[in-house]
């Protein structure tokens, strides 16, 4: 047996430490896995045998010796000379134990490069003396920044090809620092080493070759990376996986993503806004565990019994995620149909998945020139910056990792960006309201109405028919004996909202406070129809999220010409001569729902027809 | 934190995400050290119970040794063990002088094609490593196969950020593999730690042991003299030779495993 590089005392002591896990990266051809072939076989890592291995391999193939067939173990790759997908492989020198990721450096195979990329702790990006920066180098090295890869070494390889000159290889280095900087990758300590896997110069230790050349190899240069930093000073974050009863106890299963848990701390659960107390923390086989750190996979049970569910993020009370539905991110795309504006997809943050739709799509990204590229979609490969919204509320921390879902795949991930296009939900003004718990429940008065509670919410132009159908509908409801009333946009303003006017601010505030009427009504256990114009997406969505449960809308739709024409209360044409302003349709907008509950077209359906289609959905929907 | 606790950790969290997606869960049992420590994951992810069927591919060749620890462990874990064998090809005489690959095709890759098909799986853990061999080595955590068990190896799906491919066509099944970041020595040191029980052909008897457990014919066992877990973990820790060069079936072509591994193998 060879003897190995280390000494055993030494490695006993360093065995309790995780691998620093390492991803090669760049373009096509530029000698990824020949360094890697090459790392292995200076640090006495290769198993026996797997020299001669690959000797017949290559001899089989009538080519010289390729170091790169170590990690190229599927057939096609050592047929065609290229890396299909990532591969690891471990080593260790004096300093500790690595993983070693080769990824594919062909285009065809980013999402493999994403997949050995992402759980890295550090790269080494390679770059060919003769040729090179190129295409891929230049994505590759957006990509570890995007997916926070943040400590990177460049190696020029290939140096024997263009004979060690060190002026072509300063002109290398210059170009990949000029395009880190420009991608805001911070190059201060940023080490670039001229190597040359083939013949193994400058990788376990500094060649006479180079003699312009005197600072670290790239095994040197390995060693210097820092450890995975831990996370338990973080502010809580625990992810709820499941909830299991195999007993008698309701255990919490879930990971701590982030920060500690004590027994007895009080936390928080978004999106819900619940609190509890912990009460034990449960791990098999083990008792009397007071806390537990970052890192984590453990059970929880809890002093109240509030209702969880998998996807919420357990957290301190201060300190939480945000909710909403909207926010900023960079993204990256991997799938083979095109993300356009109005798209919809599974969004999925850690256990949490949401429905979500592409508002808007602000940068598509030119990885070469870093300019926008002038097109509105994102294609395979494309890296760019949207607004994404969802359904319902979101509970999320800035710069959280998230992928996007289509169907059964994952086709892109991303970044939530951290500035201000998060607009957090809900904000309670004074910390100490506690709230009181009725002594009858929704249930009792539901089962007394024989019919459940809730809103629909009716939205539209202005007479596109709201008013009408709704007063229409309360009444054949209340024929029914049903709990119904209608909360009707003109009237309110007549009363609650008698102070507001029709400013976006002024729509906005009018539509939160209808949207509260409107759940206390259903927290009585009415049917409440509610017909409000209520022109903008965010504030429907910010009624829908008081309870989403609770919240049916329906789009009441005409075309504005039609509306025009009917113009049931003469306003059209006092906003056309410009008697009223801030008119919905005339001087002011008015954003289509896209994801109604129900849609009623008064353009083509007939008074009657439209009621029928109401009735419909209430017996669906509410009739117990 | 302890490297053995990252990797306990991230496993019972694969555990807990398949349990938590899956309508349809088996464990695949080799009776060898990886799928019990695999087994005791399970235990712990699942406070005590193992949720799922332990599935035995029984190729009728395995050491008689591996058969009596299966059926004990089977009884003091209280596990819910399924067998299967592909009696025809036995009956017919089915052996490794056929030609390796097409043993193993037979002997192994069918009846677990069968079982899924039987019980209608639509997730089956399997304890392999990314150490032991190359193309294992480019698994995904969670791996798709096709409506035939297949692995399209050539394009799978990304995984990255603790995300898994959860979601699937009907009919197809996902093989899910809680052990791919571990290493051999991993394995021992854990198995070491946990006091987890394992075949004794792992020790050293007449100074041979087995590293490596397969079927009799196509298994050879080492020189060596570590009788306990201990002097294990010290043997590994000076060797070059792979764990799986006692194992004849790899050999056998120069893209052999990957072949197997193609058609749905483990």
């Amino acid at each position: 047996m060879k003897k190995n590089y280390m000494d055993s005392n030494i490695r006993i002591q360093l065995d309790t430490k995780p691998p620093l896990r390492i991803v090669i990266v760049g373009h096509v051809d530029h000698g990824k896995s020949s360094l890697v072939g090459r790392l292995l076989n200076d640090t006495c890592s290769l198993p026996e045998g797997k020299v001669e291995q690959i000797k017949k391999a290559c001899e089989k193939r009538g080519m010289p010796f390729e170091w790169a067939f170590v990690m190229d173990a599927l057939k096609t790759e050592r047929d065609q000379g290229i890396t299909i997908d990532v591969s690891q492989i471990h080593f260790k020198t004096l300093i500790r134990d690595y993983v070693l990721l080769d990824a594919p450096g062909h285009k065809e195979f980013i999402k493999n490069m994403v997949t050995g990329a992402a759980s890295a702790d550090a790269a080494i990006l390679v770059v060919d003396a003769k040729k090179g920066v190129q295409e891929q180098t230049k994505r590759h090295g957006y990509l570890l920044n995007v997916l926070g890869v943040k400590q990177v070494v460049v190696v020029v390889n290939k140096m024997d090809l263009i004979d060690f000159n060190q002026k072509i290889f300063d002109k290398v280095t210059k170009d990949v620092i000029n395009y880190l900087d420009s991608i805001k990758v911070n190059t201060d300590n940023l080490k670039v080493i001229p190597i040359s896997a083939k013949d193994g110069i400058n990788i376990n230790k500094i060649s006479e070759k180079i003699s312009w050349y005197n600072q670290q190899s790239t095994l040197e240069a390995l060693d210097q990376f820092e450890d995975r930093k831990l996370k338990d000073d973080l502010p809580l974050r625990f992810i709820v996986q499941d909830i299991y009863k195999f007993d008698e106890r309701r255990i919490i299963a879930g990971k701590v993503l982030a920060g500690q848990i004590k027994i007895g701390d009080e936390v928080l659960f978004s999106p819900s806004n619940k609190t509890s107390r912990i009460k034990t923390i449960e791990i098999w086989n083990k008792d009397n565990i007071n806390n537990i750190g970052a890192g984590y996979s453990v059970g929880l049970t809890l002093s109240e019994q509030i209702f969880v569910k998998r996807g919420d993020i357990v957290s301190d009370i201060e300190d939480s995620p945000i909710l909403t539905n909207t926010f900023r991110a960079n993204i990256f795309w991997l799938g083979k149909n095109e993300l356009k504006v109005g798209c919809k997809y599974k969004l999925k943050i850690h256990t949490a998945e949401y429905q979500i739709e592409i508002e808007k799509i602000e940068k598509v990204l030119d990885v070469e020139s870093l300019e926008s590229a002038k097109k509105n979609f994102l294609g395979k490969n494309d890296i760019g910056e949207v607004i994404i919204r969802s359904r319902s509320l979101m509970a999320i921390d800035p710069n959280e990792r998230f992928v996007i879902q289509e169907e059964y795949s994952i086709v892109g991930g991303g970044l939530v960006k951290a500035d201000d296009s998060i607009i957090p939900a809900k904000t309670i003004k004074s910390q100490n309201l506690k709230k009181v718990d009725h002594n009858i429940s929704l249930q009792d008065r539901e089962k007394i109405n024989n019919h459940k509670s809730g809103i629909l919410w009716l939205t539209g132009l202005s007479s596109a028919g709201k008013s009408t159908l709704a007063i229409a509908l309360e009444k054949l409801l209340f024929e029914k004996g049903m709990q119904t009333y209608v909360l009707d946009g003109d009237n309110l303003r007549h009363g609650l909202c008698s102070d507001l006017g029709f400013s976006g601010e002024d729509r906005k505030e009018n539509i939160r406070r209808v949207g509260e009427v409107a759940h206390l009504f259903a927290d009585a256990g009415f049917i409440v129809i509610a017909s409000f114009i209520s022109p903008y997406k965010i504030d429907r969505e910010i009624v829908r999220n008081i309870n989403a449960d609770k919240f049916h809308e329906v789009y009441i739709k005409a075309d504005l010409e039609a509306c025009i024409r009917r113009d049931v209360k003469g306003l059209y044409k006092k906003a056309r001569s410009g008697e009223i302003e801030n008119f919905t349709g005339i001087s002011a907008p008015y954003e289509t729902p896209s994801s109604s509950d129900l849609i009623i077209d008064t353009g083509k359906l007939s008074i009657e027809q439209s009621i029928e289609l109401l009735l419909e959905y209430v017996k669906k929907n509410f009739i117990l | 934190m302890e490297h053995l606790d990252y990797l306990e950790s991230e496993s019972i969290s694969i555990f807990r995400e398949a349990f938590a997606k899956f309508e349809n869960l088996g464990m695949l049992w080799s009776i060898g050290k990886d799928s019990n420590v695999m087994l005791w994951l399970a235990r712990k992810a699942f406070f005590g119970k193992v949720p799922f069927p332990a599935l035995h591919v029984d190729t009728s060749y395995k050491i008689p040794e591996m058969i009596e620890f299966r059926n004990r462990v089977a009884k003091e874990w209280d596990l819910n063990l399924i067998i299967n064998q592909n009696k025809d090809a036995l009956i017919k005489g089915m052996n490794f002088k056929k030609g390796r690959i097409t043993c193993c095709n037979a002997l192994k890759t069918q009846p677990l094609k069968d079982l899924i098909e039987k019980y209608k799986f639509d997730g089956i853990f399997a304890g392999i490593r990314g150490d032991e061999e190359g193309t294992r080595a480019k698994e995904r955590i969670f791996s798709p196969r096709g409506n035939t068990g297949e692995w399209d190896v050539h394009d799978q799906p990304p995984e990255f950020w603790g995300q898994f491919n959860t979601d699937f066509p009907k009919g197809t099944h996902v093989r899910i593999h809680p052990l791919l970041s571990w290493t051999e020595l991993d394995i021992w040191r854990y198995i070491k730690r946990e006091s987890i029980p394992v075949v004794n052909l792992y020790f050293s008897k007449n100074n041979l042991r087995y590293r490596s457990l397969g079927c009799a014919p196509c298994t050879a066992p080492i020189k060596s003299y570590a009788k306990t877990v201990d002097e294990i973990i010290e043997e590994l820790q000076h060797t070059n030779i792979s764990e799986r060069s006692g194992r004849a079936q790899d050999k056998e072509a120069e893209d052999a495993f990957e072949q197997l591994r193609k058609n749905g193998y483990m």
